[in-house]
């Protein structure tokens, strides 16, 4: 078996398992993207990481699709390293509550990525154990990769250093 | 008569007080290099022995800032960044100058983003700015000349009355 019939074998298992929680399965330049529900997703990851020996997890990301619905898209980027098989897990939520469920439980090495996707897009990663910011100052207001966000972000939101030295 | 009464009366001593001072102080500009990002590289160059800073007495890079005279701010500054250059800089003694080294140290450069100081004349007293992404490190010693020829231009030396 190849790997793109091994890939489509781990597919297809996802599929049997999860049925109308898989939304959509699409193919770009060779990468497979997997578009899981959100009540699901921490299923599919575990499972993936089980049954499938999906124990890599290359990546994990936020995207900002800008739509009225379903906002926000987090994607995992995982590998199985029996079969070396590369899978782009998706899954959407919307604006007003965007919550998703840790992966931190799952591969641990997303603790560092999930505090990213938060930073960034404002994306809150439920049963994360150290949910703070990674970049920006911790008092920071905003999440400067949503796209309505001011590319050279808002006037005063972070402090200069003063520049008058402490007189004796 | 008082060594002061003396000095008040005749100008001669206080300018060539301050030409030896001068003299000093702009053959021995101790650096202290922050390095940012991909300009640092060429500031290495430029105290390296083919640009060979000793050539101009600052070849001592020094990494306490109570014993340089001179900040190299080589590469971009993040807001996060600014407050430990300037708390570095408020450490470091009188008299002191600052090179703004690159188009990002000067004025953000292609980092035109949030979170990068769009220029670190907005925190820091720059007296030289290098254009160019990275300047070759000429362009850094002609900045170092640059500040060589300030200082010797300065009339420091002052009489307490
Ligand atoms: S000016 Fe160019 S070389 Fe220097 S820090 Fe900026 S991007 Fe890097």
């Amino acid at each position: 078996m190849d790997r793109a019939a091994k890939k489509e074998a781990v597919v297809k298992a996802i599929k049997e398992k999860f049925g109308v929680a898989v939304r959509d399965v699409s193919e770009y330049t060779g990468d497979t993207k997997v578009l899981i529900a959100l009540d699901s997703i921490h299923d599919v990851l575990l499972f993936l990481r089980d049954e499938h020996h999906f124990v890599y997890l290359t990546d994990l990301f936020g995207a900002d699709r800008f739509t009225s619905e379903d906002r926000f898209e987090v994607i995992y980027n995982i590998v199985s390293l029996k079969t070396g098989v590369r899978l782009f897990v998706k899954t959407w939520c919307p604006e007003e509550n965007p919550v998703v469920p840790t992966a931190t439980d799952i591969w641990p090495g997303a603790n560092w990525n999930e505090r990213e996707v938060w930073d960034m897009f404002g994306i809150r990663f439920e049963g994360h154990p150290d949910h703070r910011r990674i970049y920006m100052p911790e008092d920071y207001q905003y999440h400067p990769m949503r796209k309505e966000f001011p590319l050279l972000g808002i006037p005063g939101s972070i402090d200069l250093p003063t520049t008058t030295p402490d007189t004796e | 008569m008082s060594l002061e009464h003396s000095l008040k009366n005749n100008g001669f001593l206080t300018t060539s007080l301050d030409f030896v001072t001068n003299w000093a102080r702009a053959n021995a500009l101790w650096p202290m290099p922050m390095g940012l990002a991909c300009c640092a590289i060429e500031m290495m160059a430029f105290a390296g022995p083919k640009y060979d800073a000793s050539r101009f007495g600052s070849e001592v890079m020094r990494f306490s800032p109570r014993q340089s005279d001179v900040m190299i701010v080589a590469g971009w500054c993040t807001y996060k960044m600014s407050h430990a250059i300037r708390r570095i800089w408020d450490q470091m003694p009188d008299p002191k100058w600052c090179i703004a080294m690159g188009a990002c140290a000067s004025t953000g450069g292609m980092h035109r983003c949030y979170g990068v100081v769009q220029g670190v004349d907005n925190f820091l007293p720059v007296d030289v700015y290098v254009s160019g992404c990275p300047p070759r490190p000429d362009a850094l010693l002609n900045a170092l000349m640059q500040i060589q020829d300030k200082i010797k231009s300065e009339h420091s030396t002052t009489l307490d009355a």
